[in-house]
């Protein structure tokens, strides 16, 4: 079957995935290899792994993220809706004897809905979604102290098989739940009608519009799926706790936004990557982790991180101008 | 009077025994190519020089770099017979050299006062003296002509051509010397078009250089005295105007002279009704107006600037709601009164905007995505995967029919010109198999040697019997492509007239219809 074998790489070289990918993995890469010369703990068969278990909530919240980032929305409120739907498995299970499953669904729903009234509201009544997700930011972290009377829950291992490694490959069912959130929703986004018009939305909704598509739907569906997307995360975190905290997820919409643009998404919406967000969050957590291990203080990691955060998007304005300038020649 | 600028540049005049103001000897820039070659210019005082080339043959860039815009990689440049080398926009303003760009460079949420005076605030201690801001403002602007224009309302909510004014009054209004205009008519309408060119004639009485780029032929040949043909970044001739034609700059701007096109117009205006337009009115902007559109029909809008020609467009398709009155398609007799695009977009209607940027593409993206942006539906397959072979394999289809100039369908849209971007929307519309084409100002911002393919395109969506209703500010064209052109004026529709009975003097006069007699 040469022709199928052809097409494959002409499509690779077609779209780019090489090279679009390329940068990411090669800083992703770069990281891993200064560590490892700081810290011959560092790379080490169970390092890798050990990071990877961490971060599945970070990741599908940087799933959704990007995507409300595409459509020239941002959202604020995921550290909340994260704190929410782990405080609704917590107050379900421990308070009224639910069980996993079911509670996990209730989870879900009330992420999604938050995020569904979220969106309804800034794309009905045309509110910039930053301040009606910081609203939500509030109104959510509120409704988890509320459930919670303030108080951490002690859920029990019961709950912990999802995030523990699994056999041989050594990662979680978590973890690859997060994968498999990334991959597909990489392929809605380049694949899909619904994606198509999410990028069209973020680069002009107006435009859009006027090409007679109803853009208010499209950008409902995506705050209600950054919510839905926030349940998940809720349900991994919960379970790698394995307990409740109506504290958690403080500051995670940054290190989400980091992540998004760290892999070259444009907060001024209409481009983004998935898969490159994903890598965003690898080298966050390799950053983190490695300058842990290394002994780095509080301040030195913040900085560093916060420096990589701007050198990411300084590479990536320079990538953007010579994307611009190259075709004219 | 009023005007202090020009007078101070005449007594500097007097002073200097050569009448040469600017002179360029062999400007050359080069970005990855080179896109001015050894350039040599001459501008007099008091003359009004004008500079013709297509789209990409150097103007701009030329002008760009006397107005201390972008600098050249060589050649010199002497103002007044001292050297001159502006290493900033505001370099150049203060020695007297002013440019009025094609874009738009009011600030949107400014009040035209504030636009006017940007950067010359009279203030005292930081504080902004109101009072004495709209006075200088209103005197600028009755010089103009512009008495009527509203002092304290955002740019925002003017027109694109009373914006476009706003902004060659502001440059009048500084200490000028020479003063570059690139296609400063693009927005305007025959009035104010006329206004503007008596003043430009007065500020050459008085002595100020003017350097005029335009695709509109005939006002380089209306207002020059000289005109200078660019081409591929060289300069091909500069004559004096008397003995210019039309065709013969055209001539010179593509390198032969067989570029004059006779009148060849062919009517496909079928009988049937494709669009009756019956009583539409909005607020006060429009006022039950009627017309019905036939199948394979051009029909013309003519009018003035807010004489709400874009409204009505708007109307039609949605995009505003209309209060009263209603639309009925041929093939659907329930009479419509759309609340959204979609709606009309579902009905067979297609909107090409005035603002191409701005409402018409998404200029980020790609000539694929913009070409089957409406049309996604027909490339859905199961699951909403798009069925990307088959897209890209039609968009491929649409970009080699409608000859859009590019390296592919992956190009973005940005890197495009004007009229291929025009082309861009077109396809998109042409693929949604639209049959009512709504245009607004189809042509601007396109250069001269593109413009024939659009109207070429008319033809052919005439042909394929569709119906097409073009909005243009610049008559001429209108008198070319269309069947027949309605005036609105004021909101109301005050004309009607055949393509064997017009003229330009009725058409004229039923555009001012509306504002004299309510």
């Amino acid at each position: 079957m040469m022709p199928s074998k052809n097409t494959i790489l002409d499509r690779l070289a077609n779209h780019g995935a090489v090279v679009q990918y390329a940068g990411m993995v090669g800083v992703l890469v770069m990281l891993i290899a200064i560590f490892s010369g700081l810290s011959e703990h560092f790379f080490r068969p169970q390092t890798i792994p050990l990071i990877l278990n961490q971060i599945p909530d970070l990741i599908v919240i940087a799933v959704g993220m990007t995507l409300v980032l595409i459509i020239g929305g941002i959202d604020l409120s995921v550290g909340s809706l994260l704190a929410l739907g782990s405080a609704v498995i917590g107050v379900l299970m421990v308070d009224h004897g639910w069980s996993f499953v079911p509670a996990s669904i209730m989870c879900l729903v009330t992420a999604a809905a938050c995020g569904l009234a979220s969106g309804f509201v800034s794309v009905g009544a045309k509110i910039p979604s930053f301040i009606v997700t910081l609203g939500m930011l509030e109104i959510a972290r509120g409704i988890a102290y509320w459930l919670t009377d303030s108080e951490q829950k002690y859920i029990g291992s019961s709950v912990e098989s999802l995030s523990q490694p699994l056999p041989i490959i050594g990662l979680s069912s978590a973890f690859l739940i997060a994968l498999a959130v990334v991959i597909s929703v990489q392929w809605a986004l380049t694949r899909t009608v619904f994606g198509r018009y999410c990028i069209a939305i973020g680069t002009n909704a107006e435009a859009v519009r006027m090409s007679g598509i109803n853009t208010v739907p499209y950008s409902i569906i995506v705050f209600t799926l950054s919510g839905l997307l926030c349940g998940l995360a809720a349900i991994m975190r919960t379970t790698l706790l394995p307990s409740t905290d109506p504290e958690t997820g403080g500051g995670i919409e940054l290190a989400a936004i980091a992540a998004c643009v760290i892999g070259g998404t444009s907060l001024m919406g209409g481009r983004g990557n998935v898969v490159n967000t994903f890598f965003g969050v690898l080298i966050i957590s390799v950053l983190q982790t490695g300058l842990a291990q290394i002994g780095a203080a509080e301040g030195t990691k913040r900085m560093i991180t916060g420096a990589v955060i701007i050198i990411a998007v300084l590479l990536d304005a320079a990538r953007a101008r010579w994307m611009v300038r190259t075709p004219k020649n | 009077m009023t005007s202090m600028s020009p007078r101070q540049t005449i007594a500097s005049a007097s002073g200097e025994a050569s009448s040469l103001l600017l002179s360029c000897e062999s400007l050359t820039k080069t970005y990855a190519v080179t896109v001015l070659d050894r350039v040599a210019f001459e501008l007099r005082r008091g003359e009004i020089h004008g500079i013709v080339g297509a789209n990409g043959a150097g103007k701009s860039t030329f002008c760009k770099i006397i107005a201390g815009l972008t600098g050249a990689t060589s050649g010199s440049m002497r103002l007044c017979g001292a050297p001159y080398r502006p290493s900033s926009k505001r370099d150049a303003e203060s020695a007297g050299v002013q440019i009025v760009q094609q874009e738009l460079n009011q600030i949107a949420t400014l009040t035209v006062a504030e636009n006017l005076l940007l950067g010359r605030f009279p203030h005292r201690w930081g504080w902004i003296d109101r009072g004495e801001m709209k006075r200088r403002a209103r005197i600028a602007l009755d010089r103009f002509g512009l008495g009527e224009m509203p002092l304290d309302t955002p740019a925002h909510r003017l027109g694109v051509g009373q914006q476009q004014m706003i902004e060659i009054a502001t440059a009048l209004d500084r200490d000028c010397r020479v003063l570059i205009l690139d296609e400063p008519t693009a927005a305007l309408t025959h009035r104010e078009t006329q206004q503007l060119f008596a003043w430009l004639r007065k500020f050459r009485e008085q002595g100020v250089g003017m350097i005029y780029i335009s695709h509109r032929l005939d006002e380089i040949m209306t207002l020059t005295d000289r005109v200078t043909v660019f081409r591929d970044g060289s300069v091909v001739t500069s004559q004096p105007t008397s003995q210019l034609s039309t065709d013969a700059m055209v001539g010179w701007m593509t390198g032969d002279d067989t570029a004059s096109d006779a009148e060849d117009f062919v009517s496909y205006a079928g009988s049937r009704v494709r669009l009756r337009v019956d009583e539409l009115s909005r607020s006060d902007v429009l006022q039950r107006i009627s017309f019905d559109v036939r199948a394979g029909e051009r029909v013309g809008i003519a009018g003035l600037i807010g004489a709400g020609r874009t409204e009505l467009l708007r109307a039609i398709f949605g995009a505003d709601v209309a209060d009263s009155g209603h639309i009925v398609l041929d093939d659907d007799p329930r009479p419509h009164r759309f609340t959204s695009p979609a709606e009309a977009v579902a009905a067979g209607l297609a909107m090409v905007t005035e603002d191409r940027q701005r409402s018409g593409l998404l200029l980020s993206q790609s000539i694929l995505v913009n070409t089957t942006l409406a049309s996604m539906s027909e490339f859905r397959s199961s699951g909403g995967r798009i069925d990307r072979y088959r897209e890209r394999e039609t968009a491929s289809r649409y970009r080699s029919d409608l000859d859009i100039r590019s390296t592919g369908v992956d190009q973005s849209c940005a890197t495009l010109s004007g009229g291929n971007q025009q082309k861009v929307v077109l396809a998109k519309w042409l693929l949604r198999d639209a049959r009512v084409f709504l245009f607004d100002e189809p042509t601007r911002g396109v250069d001269v040697a593109a413009t024939r393919p659009i109207y070429r395109l008319f033809d052919q969506l005439a042909r394929a019997e569709k119906a097409l209703v073009i909005v243009s500010s610049d008559l001429e064209e209108l008198l070319r492509t269309c069947d027949r052109i309605l005036v609105l004026s004021a909101g109301r529709l005050t004309g009607e007239f055949q393509r064997a009975s017009w003229s330009r003097e009725s058409i004229l006069k039923a555009s001012f219809a509306g504002f004299t007699n309510p």
